[in-house]
């Protein structure tokens, strides 16, 4: 009883406390992505600029051709997809546009490009809300997403939730856990040294756990991070972030 | 070519300080690394910067290893009159590349 009721108030507290993880840096990281001049992310901006303005593909279009503002668009992913009756995530329907719309090839996952086009997009959305809506036919996604959150995996037996809903703030060798909010994605790692998805940032959570990672654009990716988006509600989008 | 940003005001006073801020997207690989086969990973980093202001030569700057992926310079320089910023670097192939910036003083 005395432990479902810490258990409860600790799920209050995270519910009212959202953190981003610009608040669980170090001062130099922060400085880092307060001044666009020093933050290396822009470099990939200026790619996804370029490619933004390019006409490509047999149907020679350009995204600026059709897409005047993307003002807030980014805040909403991973939105559902009537469609294809499932969510997708941003860096998929940036794929899907090319593909569909200007009859191009894919660009690569996790290639610069693409990282390049998402942060693009994403810095539009800067300062503004996460909106990411589970209503209607997203909600079993939803749920799935939130399981998956739940469930312990890997040789290290543990779920997402353990660390960052249980253990945020506290220190796993020496760094402080953050809450695992997708809201500066794509960012710049100081560890990677360079620019890399939130898919990454999971296979690199699951490789850690010691399990199987998801594969590439697989449903359970967008299922997570849809749950993820959710979770961090109400937290502004900080793409291109820099963290450590 | 690699891809830079420089940010420089576009206006600064007459004999006053201003800050010069580059980014470069280079991955200044260090030499000392292996890859998954146990190959030496060749150096390959930036290893000189020259920044001129109207010929002025305002700063030159030997780069050794150790220094992140993209890295970020930033120094100040102080214009009595407008005029072009001309910054050089050198990596290890050899390749050169020059940008430039215009400053107005008022």
């Amino acid at each position: 009883m005395i432990w479902r009721l810490a258990f409860a108030t600790m799920l209050v507290l995270a519910a009212a406390d959202k953190r981003s993880g610009y608040q669980d840096a170090s001062p130099e990281t922060r400085a880092m992505q307060d001044d666009d001049a020093s933050n290396p992310g822009f470099l990939w901006v200026q790619q996804g600029e370029t490619l933004w303005a390019e006409r490509t593909g047999n149907a020679g279009r350009s995204c600026a051709d059709c897409h005047a503002s993307i003002r807030g668009v980014a805040a909403r992913y991973p939105v559902f997809d009537a469609r294809l009756g499932r969510p997708i995530t941003l860096a998929q329907r940036i794929q899907q546009c090319r593909v569909e719309r200007q009859g191009a090839g894919p660009l690569a996952p996790d290639s610069d490009a693409l990282l390049g086009l998402t942060a693009y997009v994403g810095l539009q959305s800067r300062g503004m809300p996460i909106q990411v809506s589970i209503d209607g036919p997203a909600r079993p996604f939803y749920e799935a997403g939130k399981a998956l959150f739940e469930t312990r995996q890997g040789q290290f037996n543990l779920s997402c939730a353990q660390c960052h809903d249980g253990l945020a703030g506290q220190r796993l060798a020496g760094s402080v856990i953050p809450q695992g909010h997708p809201n500066g994605y794509p960012e710049y790692r100081l560890e990677w040294q360079g620019m890399g998805s939130l898919e990454r940032r999971i296979r690199n959570c699951m490789i850690g756990v010691r399990a199987e990672p998801f594969a590439a654009d697989s449903p359970e990716l967008a299922d997570l991070e849809l749950y993820l988006g959710w979770r961090a509600n109400g937290l502004d989008v900080e793409t291109p972030a820099v963290r450590p | 070519m690699v891809r830079v940003l420089i940010s420089v005001p576009k206006r600064v006073k007459r004999g006053e300080a201003f800050d010069v801020k580059l980014l470069i997207s280079h991955p200044m690989e260090s030499g000392q690394r292996r890859d998954a086969m146990g190959e030496a990973i060749p150096r390959d980093i930036i290893n000189s910067f020259v920044c001129t202001y109207n010929d002025d030569e305002v700063l030159r700057a030997d780069l050794f290893p150790a220094i992140a992926a993209n890295p970020f310079l930033s120094f100040a320089v102080t214009a009595e009159q407008s005029g072009t910023l001309t910054m050089t670097f050198i990596d290890d192939h050899g390749v050169v590349q020059t940008e430039t910036a215009s400053v107005t003083v008022e």
